[in-house]
């Protein structure tokens, strides 16, 4: 790989604007950043492969945490960090319930942040920490929020629960329980069909409350 | 007493059970017509005839098989509680096998609010017979007098001499096989220890520990994954298909069948990029219905009145009774199409076996789906067996078994097993919706609240609801069916939500004419005690006759549906810029003796919940055969922020038997609202749902 190439704007520009992935990659002065892009593109750019064979040779590395273990595996550019978890690592406890951040049954935690995963890519996760539902017990010992989940019967028929409990633990740790109306706001990314809302509400509210 | 014997498919019953117990429910029509038959007193019943089982085994622990399922309405708990008090148990010594073809007697189907009712009365008795039979046994082992004998605890204890024996040890080394008839003693319900109680999920652990796994969650050894090729709009035709791209990689299988068109690839990534690959040609279909034109659709392609079927009664003359009248109210309600959005989407996983072909699927049919599938692939019912695991969510709307054909299709070929999950799209365009429907409602009513004359006809959505339980002179009420551009099939509470919306604001606008207070009109109006208790309840509990802030409306509404009485305050505010937020909610419920209350305010609260989209925004946007609105974002269900403060009155009649609970909470709310915006406005909405931008237009 050529990095010592000088820049030439010019015809950076030009590569850009012919549209041809490959060309601006041959002659871009963001070569310096391919440190970051897959080998596997540069080679198929240098090797002008189509498509096709570009995806192929296209997976890429990743290396995370999840619920405290290192993972290191290769995917897919496209690959959410939802399919990776439910697909690859066999952590199913996240659920896919649109794919399109829309209803919140995919909710993980990143790097303490909650998040719809089917919204991060997986290989934007490199090197970070991962938590998911099947993260947050400790051994037989379930964390306080499956505890109140369990006596306020925050669920119905569970699909959603996942999401509920992860973006409900994240949302004590953000301080948006100070009335019933903020939990609502809040927590109004996660999807209850069944309509558990109100014990959700009561759970959060008995996990805040012995908080404190 | 006569016990007969019965043959049955011993074979069935002996793999699954081995040694202990077995009490089979089979119903005593049944066994009168059985004993008839066979004089020599060897009467065989098939197993069809067999409604529900359980077994005891030598461990003490009971298993519970039922052709029902689990889709969150909690059965799995209290059908447990139920056997657990007949036998005496803690409900932890209670397994529940649901909804396994294989392991499980035939039922038609969860669905109709029937489980608790019917199956758990079936199972009530089965597990009365059971501990009549411990005791027999154990007072035959002791020589002591039937009436010396006791079950407490999982033990039969003997009065006389304090001895006890656990009913593992009673049954141990015996094969014993009861049959059950209607008239076995069972615990009255004022007597309840553990069913009547709140008892927590048995398996909510597995729930808030990502542990339990739905169909959608399951991995076996060698599977693959599906996906099926979709037409860009309903009716339409496949002219031409190039397959070569997806066929192309490296793993992908493309099964084609005449227009069915499926991709199966060893990811799921994989079978999204196959299908994407699939160059087809599609001959679309012109001059569709779209849901501007919809109600006049309904209306114009409705049976005539001699093609009318499904009237639910006819009293009277209701034209003489309009002019019996003081005042006359002809108003037509518009009932949009809405979609059951359960989160977990339709997925099946389907293997076949040496000739046998299993399928995992989240279905309220698994005896339904079974014959779907014997039908298509020309099987023996032994040959097909339809697996559902706890499921996520139905409401109605997961009565067919589509994922399953599709996925056995494709296993079929590649011989692997095969997975097929639809996406949320699919569940919005390739299921079924709860019927669209036009209601014309006509009455007439004297100044002191007399309902003279009472005309209902509703166009397509159906029959269920369409009722009054009010006192009215004269009446006809119609179902008309007409042709659906969309697939129409079950909801909670069918056209309840429609019928009951319409009539209550009927009753409202009724009262309001001859300057009566609603509740009052509607009191005045009914014999029924359960509904009248059922609207003071829910009346006090509100404060129905306090004070209001300007800018605020209260509204009732009530009814009665699959044995639960509802009646339903709704307090709402509308502001100057004619929004309308919805504070407060309360019902009251009345569905006989409860069997776990806590999960029951659930179950009302739920629907109340589910009924809000009903009533407030949700509606289905189609046009030239496509859905418009095929996703979370653009059709809005309701979600935390628009829950007002909800109050459940449960009202427990332990004299009556336990009905079910699953849909009558939800035909309430939208009425209940609706007539709180006429108070608050004067404005009367007549179509559901009542504010799909949030703002009341003119």
């Amino acid at each position: 790989m050529h990095m010592s190439k000088k820049p030439d704007p010019l015809k950076e520009s030009e590569a850009i604007l012919s549209g041809s992935r490959r060309d601006f990659l041959k002659t871009s002065s963001l070569l310096s950043a391919m440190a970051l892009t897959p080998a596997a593109v540069i080679e198929a750019a240098e090797h002008q492969w189509d498509e096709k064979f570009a995806d192929a040779a296209e997976k890429i590395p990743v290396t995370l945490q999840v619920n405290g273990v290192s993972y290191s595996v290769k995917v897919e550019p496209r690959m959410t960090l939802l399919d990776l978890l439910r697909e690859q690592l066999n952590l199913t406890g996240s659920k896919k319930g649109c794919d399109r951040g829309q209803c919140g049954a995919c909710t993980v935690h990143v790097n303490g942040v909650r998040i719809n995963s089917c919204l991060s890519l997986a290989v934007c996760n490199e090197g970070k920490k991962v938590t998911t539902i099947e993260g947050l017990a400790t051994g037989d010992q379930l964390h306080p929020m499956q505890e109140a989940f369990i006596k306020h019967d925050g669920f119905q028929c569970g699909y959603c629960t996942s999401g509920q409990i992860m973006s409900a633990v994240a949302l004590v740790k953000e301080g948006r329980t100070q009335s019933r109306e903020q939990i609502s706001e809040f927590m109004s990314g996660n999807i209850c069909r069944c309509g558990a809302y109100s014990n959700i509400v009561k759970a959060i509210q008995e996990v805040k409350n012995n908080q404190a | 007493m006569d016990k007969p014997s019965f043959t049955f498919d011993r074979r069935k019953f002996l793999k699954v059970a081995g040694g202990g117990l077995i009490v089979a429910f089979v119903s005593k029509d049944f066994l009168s017509f059985a004993r008839e038959s066979s004089p020599q007193g060897s009467p065989s019943v098939p197993i069809s005839e067999v409604g529900a089982w359980l077994h005891i085994g030598e461990d003490g622990l009971v298993t519970v098989y039922t052709g029902k399922v689990e889709v969150g309405q909690n059965i799995r708990t209290s059908l447990s509680q139920i056997v657990a008090e007949e036998l005496k148990l803690p409900v932890s010594s209670i397994t529940m096998i649901m909804g396994d073809t294989d392991l499980a007697p035939y039922d038609a189907g969860t669905f109709g609010s029937r489980t608790t009712p019917q199956m758990g009365t079936q199972l009530r008795r089965a597990a009365a017979t059971a501990r009549e039979a411990l005791l027999e046994m154990a007072a035959k082992q002791w020589d002591a007098p039937i009436t010396g004998v006791n079950a407490e605890n999982g033990m039969i204890v003997n009065s006389a001499t304090g001895q006890k024996i656990g009913y593992g040890a009673l049954t141990k080394g015996q094969q014993i096989l009861r049959t059950i008839s209607d008239d076995v003693p069972v615990i009255a319900a004022k007597h309840w220890k553990i069913a009547g109680k709140t008892v927590p999920k048995v398996d909510g652990r597995l729930f808030i520990s990502g542990k339990h796994v739905y169909t959608s969650d399951m991995v076996v050894p060698g599977m693959l994954y599906g996906k099926v090729l979709r037409a860009p709009s309903y009716n339409a035709k496949l002219v031409t298909a190039d397959i070569s791209k997806a066929k192309a990689m490296p793993g992908v299988t493309v099964v084609r069948d005449g227009d069915f068109i499926g991709v199966v690839a060893p990811d799921v990534l994989a079978a999204g990029k196959a299908l994407q690959l699939i160059d087809a040609q599609w001959q679309e279909e012109s001059g569709q219905p779209s849901t501007a034109n919809v109600f006049d659709y309904l209306v114009k392609n409705a049976a005539g009145e001699d093609g009318e079927r499904g009237s639910a009664s006819t009293k009277g003359n209701v034209e003489t009774g309009l002019k019996e009248s003081d005042f006359q109210l002809s108003q037509t309600y518009h009932i949009n199409y809405i979609a059951h959005v359960p989160l977990e989407p339709r997925a099946a996983l389907a293997e076949w076996t040496d000739g046998k072909l299993t399928v995992w699927t989240g279905t309220q049919r698994p005896f339904g789906v079974q014959e779907d599938l014997v039908g298509v692939f020309k099987l023996a019912k032994q040959q097909v067996r339809v697996i559902v695991p706890d499921t996520g969510s139905g409401y109605g709307g997961k009565h067919s078994g589509e994922a399953a054909i599709e996925a056995a299709r494709l296993a079929k070929v590649v011989k692997k097993p095969v997975k097929i999950v639809w996406t949320r799209e699919e569940e919005f365009t390739w299921a079924y919706f709860r019927p669209g429907g036009v209601i014309d409602v006509a009455a007439g009513v004297k100044n002191d609240g007399t309902i003279t004359s009472w005309k209902f006809v509703n166009y397509n959505s159906g029959t269920a609801g369409m009722d009054t339980q009010y006192k009215t002179a004269n009446r006809q009420i119609t179902h008309l069916p007409s042709k659906t551009p969309l697939k129409q099939g079950s909801y909670r509470a069918l056209a309840a939500t429609g019928n009951v919306f319409a009539r209550e604001s009927h009753m409202t606008d009724l009262a309001r004419l001859i300057k009566m207070d609603p509740l009052e009109f509607r009191l005045k109006n009914l014999d029924d005690d359960r509904f009248k208790t059922a609207l003071q309840a829910a009346a006090k509990a509100f404060g129905w006759n306090g004070p209001k802030a300007p800018g605020h409306g209260y509204g009732i509404a009530g009814g009665f549906e699959k044995g639960g009485h509802i009646a339903t305050c709704a307090e709402v505010l509308v502001n100057e810029d004619k929004e309308v937020k919805v504070l407060r909610v309360t019902q009251a419920f009345e569905c006989g003796a409860i069997v776990n209350p806590h999960q029951l305010e659930n179950q009302v609260t739920g629907a109340i919940v589910q009924g809000l989209g009903g009533a407030l925004f949700e509606k289905i946007d189609f046009a030239a055969g496509k859905i418009l609105n095929s996703s979370l974002s653009a059709y809005r269900v309701p979600r935390f922020s628009d829950i007002p403060h909800i109050e459940v009155v449960l009202i427990n009649r332990k004299d009556l038997p336990s009905a079910g609970a699953g849909e009558a909470g939800i035909i309430g709310i939208a009425p209940a609202i609706r007539n709180a915006i006429l108070d608050a406005t004067g404005i009367g909405l007549t179509t559901m749902p009542m504010i799909p931008n949030g703002t009341l237009t003119t």
